[in-house]
C-alpha cells in the first residue's frame, strides 16, 4: 500500500485518537458504557489499521510476537490474581471490597484491575490472531 | 415512532440477510455481515442497551469483518456452489423458524417489570449497586463485581482462541524468526 498517500495520511491522523478512545472506554466503563472487552477491541483496531496500511512488520517493531504472548497471558492472569489477592483478605474470591479501607473503594480498584485484565488480553488476543493470520503462508 | 425505527431497522436487517445468502462473492458477503452487525447494534441503541450496541458495534462490525477479510486472504473469495439441492437445510431452517416465533408468543413484552427477568436479581442490582460498589453504570458492576466469575470464564475463552490460533498457525511452526517481506500487499 505504499502508493496511497491519503489513506496514509489520514492513518497517521486518527491512530493516536483511536488509541486515546480505547483508553477513555477502558477507563471510563465505571460511569458510562464500555468496559474492558470494548476497550481492548477499539485498542487493538487502532494497529490492526496501522498494519494494514503500513505492513505487519511495521506494526510488529512495536508489538512483537513476544510481548503479545506474554500480554494474552498477563492480562488473564491479572484477573485471576486479583481473585487471589481477595482470597489472602480473607473474603470469597473476586469481593474486592477489602482491598482498601472503604469499602467502595475496594470495589473500585477491583473492578479497574479487573477491567485492565480483559482489556489486556482482548486487545492481544485480536492482534495476535490479525498478525498471524496475515503472515501466515503455506510451507 | 419508536416502533417505525424498529420495523425499518429489522426490514434492512432482512434484506441484509437474503443478500448474504444469495450473494457468491466472499467478500461482499463479509461486508455485508459487518452491516448486519451495525444494524443489530443500532437496534440495541434503539432498546437502550447500549453496552451491548457498543460490543456489537467494536467486535460484530469492527474487528470480526477485519479477521474475516484476512482469513479470505488465506482461503478464496468465492464460495463453491453446492453440490446439494437446498430443500433440506431450507426445511430445517423453515422448521427452527416457525417453533421459535411459535415460542416468541409466550415471551414476556418488552420491557415488563413483572416479567421474571425483571423480578428475580434484577431489582436486587438496580436497589443496591450504588450502596455496594458507588458505581454508577450498573452494567459495569454487575459484569465486574457480581458476576466476577462469569467475566473471568469469558475471558479465559478468548485467551483460549488467542492460543490456539497461536498454536495452529503461529510463526514458531515455521521455525521463522523473521515475519514475512511483503505482508502488506496481502492484508
Amino acid at each position: 500500500m505504499r502508493e496511497y498517500l491519503i489513506l496514509r495520511v489520514i492513518t497517521k491522523l486518527l491512530f493516536p485518537f483511536i488509541l486515546l478512545f480505547g483508553l477513555y472506554v477502558q477507563f471510563h466503563g465505571d460511569f458510562g458504557p464500555g468496559g474492558g472487552f470494548q476497550a481492548g477491541v477499539i485498542f487493538a483496531a487502532s494497529f490492526i489499521l496501522y498494519s494494514m496500511v503500513f505492513g505487519v512488520q511495521a506494526a510488529q517493531r512495536v508489538l512483537p510476537d513476544g510481548i503479545l504472548r506474554g500480554a494474552i497471558a498477563g492480562g488473564l492472569l491479572l484477573y485471576a490474581l486479583v481473585g487471589v489477592v481477595d482470597l489472602m483478605l480473607g473474603v470469597n474470591y473476586l469481593d474486592y471490597s477489602p482491598m482498601l479501607t472503604n469499602p467502595k473503594d475496594g470495589q473500585h480498584l477491583g473492578i479497574f484491575l479487573v477491567e485492565l485484565g480483559v482489556g489486556i488480553t482482548v486487545a492481544s488476543v485480536m492482534m495476535t490472531m490479525f498478525f498471524t493470520f496475515a503472515t501466515w503462508r503455506e510451507e | 415512532m419508536a416502533e417505525a425505527v424498529d420495523i425499518i431497522i429489522l426490514a434492512l436487517m432482512t434484506v441484509t440477510v437474503i443478500g448474504i445468502v444469495v450473494i457468491r462473492n466472499l467478500l461482499a458477503v463479509v461486508m455485508l455481515s459487518g452491516i448486519y452487525s451495525l444494524l443489530a447494534a443500532s437496534i440495541f441503541v434503539a432498546m437502550d442497551a447500549v453496552d451491548v450496541a457498543f460490543t456489537e458495534a467494536a467486535v460484530g462490525a469492527g474487528i470480526s469483518t477485519v479477521l474475516f477479510i484476512a482469513t479470505l486472504a488465506l482461503t478464496t473469495r468465492i464460495e463453491k456452489k453446492p453440490a446439494h439441492k437446498p430443500l433440506l437445510p431450507l426445511f430445517v431452517c423453515i422448521v427452527t423458524g416457525a417453533v421459535l416465533i411459535y415460542s416468541s408468543l409466550d415471551m414476556a413484552r418488552y420491557g415488563d417489570p413483572n416479567s421474571p427477568a425483571n423480578r428475580h436479581v434484577a431489582t436486587y442490582y438496580l436497589e443496591n449497586t450504588k450502596k455496594d460498589t458507588g458505581i454508577p453504570n450498573v452494567v459495569t458492576a454487575v459484569l465486574a463485581s457480581y458476576r466476577g466469575y462469569d467475566t473471568l470464564g469469558e475471558v479465559t475463552v478468548i485467551f483460549t482462541a488467542g492460543i490456539g490460533v497461536i498454536l495452529l498457525l503461529g510463526s514458531w511452526r515455521r521455525g521463522l524468526k523473521t515475519p514475512n517481506p511483503h505482508p502488506e500487499d496481502e492484508a
